[in-house]
């Protein structure tokens, strides 16, 4: 090896995917907070309508004597939106663990292009502090997190600089995550370890890859729509502007990339999920290759079902039936998925490890934004449900309450990889029950109003005769979702406690086969110390001949048998 | 040509790779994702023209006129060559022809250059006619050169949107008994009109509505195309120097090789784009 890189090269700007990795949890997990904040504030306003907000108030909303007023409020709700989707949770699942997990599971000793990779977290870096100055400006973005044209073609629809640093930031991630991708696809295609098959590549692996096959088919698409928007709003161009061009393109080109985005951020769930449902359950993943088969399917029909999205504007009746057949296809694959989790689960010897509270967690809520789902794909409920809470609850449960949850269980699952320490266990199941009965409360509250009729986005909804009973249940939600942040701090505590205080983690805590706990914890530089050699499968768990052999229930991918 | 080599690891291989071959395979299959990638890019551009040329054909039809295909085709023509060059630059690398692969790419850069000189002269043009994108559309002449009277709009207001209000500046229609009816007045309106039932006539040079579109789209696509090429020439030249400094052989390749990928793809882009802006028919 030559010389030892100094400490700004090791540990700033990193080419290593460990570094970078973590540089992306702690980016995305500080984003996190910023959006949930948002959130809590947007929360107050439902049940307290112009009420004002306790401590915040008076800092945030001075003018107002420290209420939220209706220009702040569709500030509160865009920036919410966006930060989480693409601020936050981007971050995490796919800049975290893509970055940290991929070259570990698969036996590489980095990822293909490790500059590339570095790159990737500082542009994305980059669009993070874009998008904090832009809801920082005194006109923060408020055309909802869709930005629909042409709402936000005009300057005077929607004023402020704000948006336009916005769009700015998006197309920036856009790009990151491009790069992102051309980097995790290229390193599962060449740089697994000798025998490490795709067929043998735990679930994960194929989780993050997938997403990244989809990241580089439909980011670029929002790119372009984010592009055309901006030159509208700059430049005076008429992409979008009804009388010359045409605003419903914007919306095709929006949810070409959107409806895909919500597989390109539960794909990575679902892939930890079966893993972690095997190693906890002391059971091999059931029916591997269906798991396999099953998220390719979604993935190449997701980007076929997106106009489940247009049903009220303008689809037209042929395409808005192709499009809720397709709509409704997808959920095939996906029970297989699911199926395939409860048989893993089915008598195995569980162990109600952090980790797998977590991912059970994840399961029911994904079961209830699953099923949820079901009412807005067909076009005649959806009619009635469009724009309300219902829709909210639905894809809270999906995009906020299933990824969180599974990126719980996988920070869980990994902080002894990433730190060589535990984090501790009461702690961590104070967090889960917490976060799964409030995130419950939470967004099924939205449910229920929704259900009940009243929309999304409303200033102060009780304006509406029709919606005034349901004033307790906004409450009541309200006070959940209250809940649910201040269970977050105990997070924060034990995240950050348990690097300094934590157990030192053994060797390999959770007894899994899968390579990255045959090295050290942390890995070293290169990852491993001699190239490993797979010769099992992801799952070799309670094989009987194992356990004869070798008197332990699993068997390392790289472990030759005696 | 000497190999590179420290403690007999090619100093060309990354520390994360098996071997050359590995490092050559991983680098190929990155830039063809990336490629996959730019052509999606690129496709939501070619949507949006499908769908405003489907709503507007008449803009479409009208507009490509002001474009000058002859500097379309010479460009065409040097891309074309460029990659060609470029092609056989890889080659020369492969082949250790120094002087050859330095020839090449430099030949590369010159034709990027000169197809930017060229796009150049045509902006510039554009400009100066005010044939440009969203509200700036104002065209001071049609496209075989009759001037155009176009009202200046309130301060605030969309010129292009004026276009109802632009005036051939020829001598007015003249009603039956031949005396000229005066401009803008409903008699002069439908002499136009009818004049225009005409092909030849010379009021039907008038731009039609939404015009400003076509340019729209027209500096989107080929704007988007021109900082390809610009990035184009940042990776050439690093190449040339890189080239200069005797690094590619063939054993060593890599770079040339995906770059030249970049630039077929850049080219192949703008075979679709010469076409589908300037040879509307």
């Amino acid at each position: 090896m030559s010389s030892r890189p100094s400490w700004i090269r090791r540990y700033i700007f990193s080419t290593d995917h460990k570094i970078v990795g973590l540089q992306f949890l702690w980016a995305g997990l500080i984003f996190l907070l910023v959006g949930g904040l948002l959130a809590m504030v947007m929360r107050w306003q439902w049940a307290h309508p112009g009420e004002p907000v306790p401590w915040v108030g008076e800092l945030l909303f001075s003018e107002s004597n420290g209420a939220v007023t209706p220009a702040s409020y569709t500030g509160l709700f865009t920036s919410h939106g966006l930060m989480m989707v693409f601020f936050a949770v981007t971050p995490i699942l796919i800049g975290a663990f893509g970055n940290y997990v991929i070259p570990l599971l698969i036996g590489a000793r980095d990822m293909a292009f490790p500059r590339l990779n570095m790159l990737s977290f500082w542009v994305t870096l980059g669009a993070q502090c874009l998008a904090l100055a832009s809801i920082l400006m005194p006109e923060a973005p408020s055309s909802g997190w869709t930005m629909y044209a042409p709402l936000t073609s005009h300057y005077d629809s929607v004023p402020g600089h704000g948006q336009e640093l916005m769009m700015l930031a998006i197309f920036l991630v856009g790009v990151a995550g491009i790069m992102g991708a051309v980097n995790y696809i290229t390193t599962v295609l060449t740089h697994r370890a000798k025998g490490m098959n795709m067929m043998r590549m735990p679930l994960s692996v194929w989780g993050l890859f997938l997403t990244a096959i989809l990241n580089a088919l439909f980011i670029p698409v929002l790119a372009i729509a984010a592009l055309l928007l901006l030159l509208d709003r700059v430049y005076g161009t008429h992409f979008f502007e009804p009388a010359v061009g045409d605003p419903i393109l914007y919306q095709h080109l929006f949810w070409l990339f959107g409806h895909p985005e919500v597989y390109i951020l539960i794909l990575p769930v679902w892939g930890i999920l079966s893993d972690l449902f095997s190693y906890f359950s002391r059971k091999p993943a059931y029916w591997y290759r269906g798991s396999v088969y099953a998220m390719m399917a979604i993935c190449g029909l997701s980007g076929l079902v997106y106009g489940h999205h247009l049903y009220q504007t303008g689809l037209g009746p042929m395409l808005g039936t192709a499009f809720e057949a397709l709509t409704l296809a997808i959920s095939g694959p996906a029970v297989v998925l699911f199926v395939n989790w409860l048989c893993t689960l089915w008598r195995g010897a569980i162990r109600y490890e952090l980790p797998m509270l977590f991912a059970l967690g994840t399961l029911v809520v994904f079961a209830g934004g699953g099923l949820t789902g079901l009412y807005l794909g067909p076009i005649t409920a959806d009619i009635y449900m469009h724009d309300t809470l219902w829709v909210v609850g639905h894809f809270h449960l999906i995009m906020s309450a299933a990824t969180l949850m599974g990126s719980f269980a996988a920070i869980y699952y990994w902080y002894p990889k990433m730190f060589g320490r535990m984090m501790h266990e009461r702690a961590g199941q104070l967090h889960f029950a917490g976060t799964l009965v409030f995130a419950i409360l939470t967004f099924g509250g939205m449910l229920v109003a929704g259900y009940e009729g009243q929309g999304r986005r409303l200033f102060d909804p009780f304006q509406y005769e029709f919606i005034v009973h349901l004033k307790s249940v906004n409450q009541y939600t309200t006070y959940a979702a209250f809940g649910m942040g201040l269970f977050q701090i105990i997070f924060a505590i034990n995240f950050i406690g348990s690097l300094f205080w934590g157990t030192r983690a053994a060797e390999n805590p959770w007894g899994a086969p899968s390579l990255e706990w045959s090295t050290s914890s942390p890995p070293p530089t290169e990852n491993f110390s001699e190239e490993p050699i797979v010769c099992n499968g992801p799952h070799e768990l309670g094989n009987p001949a194992v356990r004869e052999a070798l008197g332990k229930d699993w068997i390392g991918q790289s472990e030759v048998m005696p | 040509m000497s190999h590179h080599t420290i403690n007999g690891h090619d100093a060309h291989v990354a520390h994360h790779f098996d071997g050359p071959q590995h490092q050559f395979d991983s680098g190929k299959l990155g830039m063809w994702t990336f490629l996959a990638q730019e052509i999606l890019f690129f496709s939501a551009l070619f949507v949006a023209y499908i769908v405003f040329r489907y709503n507007h054909p008449e803009v479409f039809a009208y507009a490509h006129k002001y474009l000058d295909v002859k500097y379309g085709a010479i460009n065409t023509a040097v891309l074309i060559f460029s990659s060609l060059s470029a092609a056989w630059a890889v080659r020369a690398a492969q082949k250790n022809q120094q002087k050859l692969l330095i020839a090449c790419l430099l030949t590369t850069i010159l034709c990027a250059f000169a197809f930017l000189g060229i796009k150049y002269v045509e902006y510039k043009h554009k400009f100066h006619i005010g044939t440009v994108y969203g509200c700036n559309f104002a065209p001071s002449e049609t496209p075989n050169g009759t001037k155009i009277d176009w009202p200046e709009a309130p301060k605030g207001q969309c010129r292009a949107l004026k276009a109802s209000e632009a005036k051939i500046v020829v001598e007015p229609p003249k009603a039956a008994d031949g005396t000229p009816l005066e401009p803008g007045s409903p008699e002069a309106l439908k002499a136009i009109a009818e004049a225009d039932k005409n092909s030849t006539s010379r009021y039907s040079q008038l731009p039609p509505p939404n015009t400003s579109m076509f340019f729209s789209i027209y500096f989107a696509m080929t704007g988007l195309h021109g900082i390809h090429v610009l990035a184009g020439i940042a990776v050439f030249i690093w190449l040339l120097v890189r080239a200069i400094k005797g690094h590619f052989s063939e054993a060593y390749f890599g770079p040339i090789d995906f770059a030249a990928l970049y630039w077929h793809i850049v080219d192949l882009i703008w075979i679709y784009l010469f076409p589908l802006l300037y040879l509307i028919h």
